[in-house]
């Protein structure tokens, strides 16, 4: 991996995010979780965790570690920062065809998606066109956030990408498949929320007793069928 | 042996230093909202710095002790008392079987912490005892605590020992005021605020709006312009970062804060002062001040070397 595109500055006095280039792609997206992969798998001392997200990596340290094992450096941040240049160049970008395609299961019709017709009116197209080309594609997991198992995933079809409502509704079922702008989403626990509700999935998403407690992780892919 | 609710106070919940390793699939970090003074407490019995505590508000919980124990409250001043004789708080003190806790009035602070020597005995949700609410999972059946919930106690061996009679040094003590200087460390788009508003963001004094909880602290105060619209692509945020909303208003992340957002982060808490925000509550002030990265950790680090000194100190007392 190339690290001068690599912007580093520090998120508080405990953590750091790298900005791999300020726009939504795969190939960023699949920089910042082969990063990600890289340091879980090489912690360096102090290493608490990294969160990938669409094109950046935040890395979480204990500043009092790092400082102690790196006492030569002025801050704990500067050794993070030099730790992860350095090891920037070794980290391998896997071949994306490696990526897991999950199937989701949903059910698309009014009752399950009462955004669905309004996401058709902005279209300009029928329901059942919006639920073809919705179902057309296979979408990545760029990260997860938000709450716990949602995933974000991308990208919509232009012609149905529709922007999110102007204030959230102040609870969205689990389950809920919605679209914000060129961006989808399943709700894994209900919520508020603002985005386009087009359907639903009984898929959990999220199962706190289960060793894994997400179905989805970040690198994913996902198609959706309709159920 | 357990410590029986029999009034669960606002929003009480289980919690210890918060659940790692696990951000990326969204789920946060939680734990409790000053963890200095959970640490101290829990050091001052002679537990893991680590250890489950009590997080409270008030009006505080009521408890019922099924056993004898020894316990610690720390972080804000609700006026403790056992069987109705008041207790100081950075203290241990002794419970015995069928005593009740409760606690008066709120005399400083937000958040007040119990600790019990040997710890709760709280199952672990992915490696943490913290109470996950949105989740519903960690702690007392993943919320709240209610009237008549009981809460197991790890264990009696320690009581044979002597309680260390000593309080908490004042120096160990975070210097709690409702209206604190706060000092943060410049954020990624603390670059982008316009003349005026990093004016006002330096200047002036932010008050704590009532719409503030445990995943963050809505400040108001004159609103703050960047110097021009940013769009920023979502990524992670972190426990004390401040963002810009687009109203001009400024938002506190705390303990509970979603793991990624896409505002502009202005500016984040250092690690030393985040307890300073911890124990603010309604119409509260704070001025902020704009500090380096080593000097944020160097305050930190000092203040682990104190703590080493307090958790040595603790031991002695409780095994001589």
């Amino acid at each position: 991996m190339e690290p001068d595109m690599v912007k580093i500055f520090p998120l508080g006095d405990s953590a750091l995010t790298l900005d791999l280039g300020g726009e939504i792609s795969d190939t960023l997206n699949e920089k910042a979780i082969a990063l990600s992969n890289y340091l879980d798998s090489h912690p360096f001392p102090g290493f608490i965790e990294s969160v990938p997200a669409y094109s950046s990596i935040t890395v979480y340290y204990d500043l009092v570690t790092v400082r102690h094992y790196f006492p030569d450096l002025m801050s704990a941040f500067e050794a993070v920062k030099h730790i992860i240049e350095n090891g920037l160049p070794a980290v391998k970008i896997p071949r994306s065809k490696k990526a897991r395609t999950i199937e989701i299961p949903v059910k698309f019709d009014r009752e399950a998606g009462p955004d669905l017709e309004f996401v058709a009116q902005q279209s300009g197209l029928d329901t059942m066109e919006v639920v073809r080309i919705f179902t057309g594609s296979t979408y990545r997991v760029f990260m997860l956030g938000f709450i716990p198992g949602f995933s974000y995933l991308g990208q919509v079809d232009e012609r149905i990408a529709t922007p999110r409502h102007d204030s959230p509704r102040l609870s969205v079922p689990k389950g809920s498949v919605g679209i914000a702008g060129k961006q989808t989403g399943i709700y894994s626990l209900e919520s508020p929320g603002g985005w386009q509700i087009i359907g639903q999935t009984d898929t959990e998403l999220f199962s706190p007793n289960n060793k894994k407690p997400c179905l989805l992780s970040p690198g994913d892919h996902v198609r959706f069928v309709s159920a | 042996m357990n410590i029986v609710v029999q009034k669960p106070g606002i929003h009480t919940t289980v919690q210890d230093l918060g659940r790692f390793g696990y951000q990326k699939l969204g789920i946060n970090p939680g734990g409790v909202m000053d963890p200095v003074a959970a640490r101290l407490v829990n050091i001052l019995l002679g537990n893991r710095d680590s250890d489950a505590v009590l997080e409270m508000h008030y009006p505080a919980p009521r408890y019922l002790f099924g056993e004898d124990a020894i316990c610690a409250i720390g972080g804000a001043d609700f006026v403790p008392a056992v069987d109705g004789s008041e207790i100081d708080n950075w203290r241990a003190f002794a419970v015995s079987k069928g005593n009740v806790l409760s606690f008066g009035i709120k005399l400083a602070g937000n958040r007040a912490y119990l600790a019990v020597s040997g710890g709760l005995d709280i199952e672990d949700w992915l490696g943490s005892a913290s109470t996950n609410i949105i989740a519903q999972a960690g702690g007392i059946f993943g919320r709240a605590l209610r009237a008549n919930d009981e809460i197991e106690l790890r264990s009696t061996s320690k009581l044979n020992l002597p309680v260390s009679s000593g309080k908490i040094s004042h120096s160990l003590i975070p210097n709690y005021s409702s209206h604190p200087t706060v000092r943060v460390i410049a954020g990624a788009e603390f670059d982008c605020l316009s003349n005026q508003g990093l004016k006002t963001f330096l200047k002036n004094e932010f008050t704590v709006s009532m719409d503030s909880n445990r995943m963050g602290f809505r400040l108001i105060g004159k609103p703050i312009n960047l110097s021009a619209p940013r769009e920023i692509i979502s990524s992670a945020v972190s426990v004390g970062t401040i963002q810009l909303l687009p109203d001009g208003q400024l938002i506190v992340l705390m303990a509970d804060h979603q793991t990624t957002g896409g505002y502009p982060r202005i500016a984040h808490v250092i690690s030393y002062d985040l307890p300073l925000v911890a124990q603010l509550g309604t119409n509260d002030k704070m001025t902020f001040q704009v500090v380096d990265t080593k000097e944020a950790e160097d305050l930190a680090l000092q203040f682990e070397k104190n703590l080493s000194f307090l958790r040595a100190a603790c031991r002695f007392q409780t095994n001589s």
